[in-house]
């Protein structure tokens, strides 16, 4: 798994609790090849889950990714899979990670659920 | 009409924005990207200062947020001061002040971007440039782990590949391009060679192109990180045929195994290549400040980021002192975190700790950060509503101008506000304990 900047997770990452940065940023592109071994169509949803978490997001096709690798938009959807472990310099590995990727039927968690678990609470 | 504004997004600056604003607000704005645009037109915003009460954050006035801060720090053992990236240096130079004042750590968001090249480059040192020297004069370009037409949308009009310069009149039919990734990017579209790596073979892929470069091919086997050696030697005559080369690096890089180990073998790919031609390289900057804040740190502590005011005296050692190392090894009991959102953006296991110490919250926009603070202070745009020194990713530093009023104060002025806090409650106590 790899994560990074894409267009329109840089356009939305100051409003990260619009549903323009939940579109943008809770997908997960695979190759065309994997996309098609896993039965995915579009708006079908994969289950990524590593030693470092589990999360869901939206299947997309990507004709620039070769077989075996998923790309996630960086930020809060990818980082349920990244470790903690900085190597001694600071640095999370934000990329190279190890995850097993299957098709689901559970939703994809926005962002307020993404973080129900971390004590959050609304706005009085 | 506001003419040749400078976009606060990313670390290209771009000086050529123009805003229609009318009745106070923006309306229009021209030649930005869709980042740019985005940001300068503006979209929801926190209106209120707000302090967690029984479990709900409620409104409260801006003083009453700073004392309430204050506290915060002072009763901290050892405080995290981070973010930093997207306010001005002038913001960041009062940060300073504050982590020195109460005893903490201040790091910047660079160590989860950009940090292994700052690292790299306290090795070996940067052969740099600025972007208008690549713009006039760059004839060949390699665009290494990073992809600028999402990341730093108007980076090759303005100032590399698709520029047009003094000695580069042909734009991008005179330049040669070369993208290194892992995927075909939408930069890697725009390549004369596209070259795709394993994912984490960054370091054997350069020193396979340094020994090459060095006229030691013998030594390189035929397939390096998935690059045929003919194909390598190839992009080593392109490089050296160069009469001024650049190199741009970005998180593809920095984030993958070797990390700063990449930068510094990279670099002494370039130092090789200056044996033969000119070359520079550069970090592609990110956020539109995360240099200003590691020149302001280096100037005023002599490190770049991740510094432990903790001691007495400034103090560095990343892996020990970084944000996310503190975290995750739970060695700080409480957390500023300003101008950037910190839950969102670091590994959810090291986010999770920030759920357990009090958070104080410096930022215009709501966010997941905002969700788990205990005081949140809401603050004017750098750049769209108040002004400061930013530095483009080439490290020239550029002022950026406030285009509309804005009620809140600036992020220098909440940290003034903090600090004067800091020092009333400090006299408090002393003259109670007399």
């Amino acid at each position: 798994m790899i994560s990074g900047r894409t267009l329109a997770q840089g356009a939305g990452c100051e409003s990260k609790m619009s549903p323009e940065f939940f579109k943008a940023a809770a997908v997960c592109h695979l190759s065309e090849k994997d996309f098609k071994s896993l039965e995915l169509s579009e708006g079908k949803n994969v289950l990524l889950k590593n030693e470092f978490g589990q999360v869901v997001l939206t299947a997309k096709a990507d004709a620039g990714l070769p077989d075996s690798m998923v790309f996630i938009p960086m930020g809060p959807w990818a980082n349920v899979i990244v470790g903690k472990e900085t190597g001694g310099c600071g640095t999370p590995h934000f990329k190279g990670l190890e995850v097993e990727v299957a098709a689901t039927n559970s939703p994809v968690l926005n962002i307020r659920e993404l973080f129900s678990g971390m004590g959050v609470s609304g706005y009085v | 009409m506001i003419k040749d504004a400078v976009c606060s997004f990313c670390g290209c600056l771009c000086d050529d924005i123009n805003v229609e604003v009318e009745g106070g607000m923006v309306k229009r704005v021209r030649h930005a990207c869709r980042l740019g645009s985005s940001k300068i037109m503006g979209h929801g915003r926190i209106e209120s200062p707000m302090i967690r009460k029984e479990g709900k954050l409620a409104a409260a006035s801006f003083q009453e947020a700073y004392d309430r801060a204050a506290q915060i720090l002072l009763a901290a053992a050892k405080p995290l001061l981070y973010g930093w990236a997207s306010t001005s240096c002038e913001a960041a130079k009062k940060g300073i002040l504050l982590a020195e004042e109460v005893g903490g750590v201040l790091d910047s968001t660079a160590t989860v971007c950009h940090g292994p090249s700052v690292i790299g480059i306290e090795e070996k040192g940067l052969p740099g440039a600025t972007l208008g020297q690549v713009k006039n004069r760059a004839d060949t370009i390699v665009f290494w782990g990073c992809n600028p037409a999402e990341a730093h949308p108007r980076h090759s009009l303005r100032y590399s590949s698709n520029s047009c310069g003094r000695f580069t009149p042909q734009g991008r039919e005179g330049r040669k391009i070369i993208v290194v990734d892992v995927r075909e990017t939408r930069t890697a579209k725009n390549a004369d060679k596209f070259v795709r790596i394993a994912p984490g073979s960054d370091y054997e892929v350069i020193s396979a192109l340094r020994m090459l470069v060095a006229g030691k091919g013998d030594v390189v086997p035929e397939d390096v990180g998935g690059v045929s050696k003919a194909d390598l030697a190839d992009i080593a005559a392109t490089l050296k045929a160069a009469r001024f080369g650049a190199v741009f690096f970005g998180l593809g890089i920095t984030h993958s195994r070797g990390r700063y180990k990449n930068i510094d073998n990279a670099l002494s790919l370039v130092a090789e290549l200056n044996s033969h031609t000119k070359f520079v390289i550069m970090p592609m900057r990110g956020h539109y400040n995360v240099g200003g804040i590691g020149q302001v740190l280096a100037w005023s502590s002599g490190y770049p980021m991740s510094v432990d005011f903790t001691r007495g005296g400034p103090y560095f050692n990343p892996g020990e002192t970084a944000a996310c190392d503190l975290l995750a090894r739970r060695d700080v009991d409480a957390a500023l975190i300003i101008a950037a959102d910190a839950v969102s953006n670091f590994p959810r296991a090291t986010a999770e700790a920030l759920a357990d110490i009090p958070v104080i919250q410096i930022d215009p926009y709501e966010n997941p950060t905002t969700q788990l603070s205990e005081v949140v202070i809401p603050c004017a745009v750098v750049g769209v509503e108040a002004e400061g020194t930013a530095y483009r990713m080439d490290g020239l530093a550029l002022r950026l101008r406030k285009l509309v009023d804005s009620i809140l104060p600036s992020d220098e002025e909440i940290l003034v506000g903090i600090l004067e806090s800091v020092h009333k409650q400090r006299l408090l106590r002393a003259n109670e304990e007399a």
